[in-house]
């Protein structure tokens, strides 16, 4: 039998026996059970029609308010005078007043109370009041549609349409981004957790010296390359448990969030470039834990050094709110060729917005060419340091043993 | 036929030589005790031979040819250190490295199986690796080392974390093994250990060769003009005997030039001396070594 299959498939078994592994692969889907359970549970609790309605007191000064308008889930209750509606408040009756004072059709300006430590009033809240207000000021003066539209004055439907004027087949929306955004996520997680367990065995086959008797039997390209295919499998198994379960999730959560699963729309190109972007981010950073695993002298060390590159698949997760502010912005654009940083970014950015094929082109040709030459330097650094035990060489040796190796 | 073949094989690190000048080879059925203090350069010698790491300059043959994937398979190999799994079983782990070496797996169920009982190891096949002592693990890293019958078997310091009775049993082993054909390194800084299975002998200090050759010529050309005598009474005046000291009842008797261990063992038979034991002496390679190397031994 092959001894790089012997070697992947002797590795594939020690990395899903591993208990880090196992917990890993069951606490994604145990986790985000738990969290729609307590969402569920917390929706629940909150049905109850006492809870569901908030009572605003208010003290109409000027007396412009003929007769107080409910709005959905929210009562207001007129109250004479400041000290009645602070009896109110403190006994918990309502949970904020505010004051329309005699001057304030001139000054605009109201006064709210609350028991809350604020910085600010909730948005939710100042919707409600400006509502509560627009309807008593204008109710009488124009037609309810009038007012209606004052009040609400827009409700925008926005359709994207192809380079023909047809409307498009994929239409964007927040929820596209849901499923790439959970697998931008899990590739983090599994890219950090590949890194960790490649950089943690070779170290400990290092100090223990069984990679010796193993090089004693199998050449360095058969057991780096059987390491590489056999964690790069457990990492596709785990994701694909994720893959399984995230559905099965949706769907149970569905209750919870409505009709969420029938307006998640998964991007026509994701499957495919997520599948290669997946493959290629796990190769590279699975060649460049080899030439870590290499220089350092323990795994304690090798796992300390990895995070500085494991934290780049992070990178992009971390600048989100930029990337769906500017999705074709040029730091977008840079995280997308960046080699490192394009496999999570790229599949989180394909929810988002259509990617120009060149950039797609430009970051897959970057991303084959970074892992050949960090494949072929591993190789090489990994022949160099792999019996040296003790101090970590510094970049200059190392790049003096390359050229010379 | 020769096994191995090395010719004036160069190693250095950071501008030090580990190794320096070293020409050496192994027969089949042949042991050669590659021997010297600790950092002598014994592990880096034999991690050239088995092309762990590449030599400055110099040639290393194994079996005519230079290292290559079937020849892997043609060697077995016990490193210094303990290179096992720890948390895997001693028979899955056997199994596995079995399996490297290309051997069947029915084969090599057999073999281990067999290995483990001559070893007293067999009840222990299922142990985890961590829950065994240094000795045993040692056990099973030597079974690794044999089970796919190679040709050529290198043991780097053998009898590390074996007790008396497992260093016997190991010693029994490698005589074995030599008696079978297969040409054996055994390297170690015990040179006592190495005394009663090597036919010859590598001894190396600072990288470079200090003495070559078979055994029995070194300890002869070595040997010193002095006999070794347990008797019963008194010996009295011999002739030729120029000094004399007593050691746990041994008497070791320094003898000029001209005097033979014969004309000794003659005159204590002529006194009617009742004779336990008469030894000519020959030094052990410890002291050949500290001979040859003195000052610069550390």
């Amino acid at each position: 039998m092959n001894k790089t299959f012997l070697i992947f498939k002797h590795e594939l078994t020690l990395a899903i026996k591993r208990a880090g592994y196992i917990i890993l692969t069951l606490i994604v889907p145990v986790l985000a059970l738990l969290a729609i359970g307590i969402a569920q549970l917390v929706t629940s609790l909150s049905k109850t029609p006492e809870n569901n309605i908030m009572h605003i007191g208010y003290v109409d000064e000027p007396g412009l308010v003929d007769k107080a308008v409910d709005e959905d889930f929210t009562s207001f209750i007129p109250y004479a005078s400041k000290e009645n509606a602070n009896q109110a408040l403190t006994s918990n009756e309502i949970s904020t007043y505010f004051i329309i004072p005699d001057n304030y059709l001139s000054s605009g300006t109201i006064q709210r109370y609350t028991l809350e430590k604020e910085n600010t009033t909730s948005p939710a809240t100042v919707a409600l009041i400006k509502r509560f207000l627009s309807e008593n000021l204008l109710k009488d003066k124009i037609s309810p549609e009038v007012l209606h539209l004052v009040v609400s004055p827009l409700n925008l439907e926005v359709t994207r349409v192809t380079a023909q004027g047809e409307q498009a087949q994929e239409q964007k929306s927040f929820f596209n981004v849901i499923i790439p955004g959970i697998f931008a996520l899990l590739l983090s997680l599994a890219l950090m957790f590949g890194t960790i367990t490649l950089v943690s065995s070779l170290g400990e086959e290092k100090e223990s010296h069984l990679i010796e008797v193993l090089f004693s039997s199998v050449s360095i390209r058969q057991l780096l390359i059987g390491k590489l295919l056999a964690l790069g499998l457990a990492g596709l198994l785990q994701v694909l448990v994720w893959l399984i379960s995230t559905p099965l999730l949706l769907l149970l959560s569905s209750s919870l969030f409505g009709g969420l699963m029938s307006v998640i729309e998964i991007p026509g190109n994701f499957i495919l470039l997520g599948l290669i972007y997946f493959i290629l981010g796990y190769l590279l950073f699975a060649v460049l834990s080899i030439g870590v695993g290499a220089i350092t002298p323990t795994a304690r060390e090798g796992g300390q050094l990895s995070m500085f590159y494991v934290m780049l698949g992070f990178v992009p997760l971390w600048f989100s709110s930029l990337l769906f502010a500017f999705p074709n912005g040029t730091f977008s654009v840079i995280l997308t060729l960046f080699p490192a940083t394009a496999p999570v970014q790229n599949m989180l950015r394909l929810g988002v917005t259509d990617i120009p094929l060149w950039q797609i082109l430009v970051s897959i040709g970057l991303l084959v060419l970074t892992i050949s030459f960090g494949l072929y330097s591993s190789i090489k650094i990994f022949r160099v340091y792999m019996l040296i035990h003790g101090k970590r060489p510094g970049l200059k040796t190392i790049f003096q043993h390359l050229k010379s190796a | 036929m020769t096994a191995v073949n090395v010719n004036h094989l160069y190693k250095s690190y950071s501008g030090k030589a580990a190794v320096e000048d070293l020409t050496f080879s192994v027969n089949s059925g042949e042991l050669l005790g590659l021997i010297g203090p600790n950092g002598a350069g014994k592990s880096t010698t034999i991690k050239i031979l088995l092309d762990f790491m590449k030599p400055d300059s110099g040639e290393v043959r194994i079996y005519g040819e230079s290292m290559n994937e079937t020849l892997k398979n043609k060697i077995g190999y016990l490193p210094e250190e303990r290179g096992l799994y720890k948390r895997l079983t001693a028979i899955d782990q056997i199994l596995y490295f079995s399996s490297l070496k290309c051997m069947n797996h029915s084969t090599a169920v057999k073999k281990a199986d067999q290995l483990l009982r001559q070893t007293g190891m067999l009840e222990s096949k299922q142990k985890k690796i961590k829950d065994m002592s240094k000795g045993m693990g040692q056990i099973i890293q030597f079974i690794v080392t044999i089970i796919h019958d190679p040709q050529l078997i290198i043991l780097d310091e053998p009898f590390s974390g074996l007790d008396p009775v497992n260093t016997e049993m190991m010693k029994k082993f490698i005589a074995q093994l030599r008696d079978e054909g297969k040409s054996v390194i055994l390297s170690t800084h015990q040179m006592n250990q190495v005394e009663e299975l090597c036919d010859r002998v590598l001894m190396i200090n600072h990288g470079r060769e200090v003495l070559y050759g078979d055994l029995l010529e070194i300890k002869n050309n070595f040997k010193e003009h002095s006999v070794l005598i347990d008797v019963a009474g008194e010996i009295g005046n011999l002739h030729g005997v120029i000094n004399q000291k007593v050691n746990k009842g041994i008497i070791e008797l320094d003898l000029l030039p001209e005097t033979t261990p014969q004309s000794i063992l003659d005159q204590l038979i002529e006194k009617e001396i009742p004779i336990h034991h008469f030894e000519i002496k020959k030094p052990s390679l410890n002291e050949i070594f500290l001979q040859l190397a003195g000052g610069n031994h550390e």
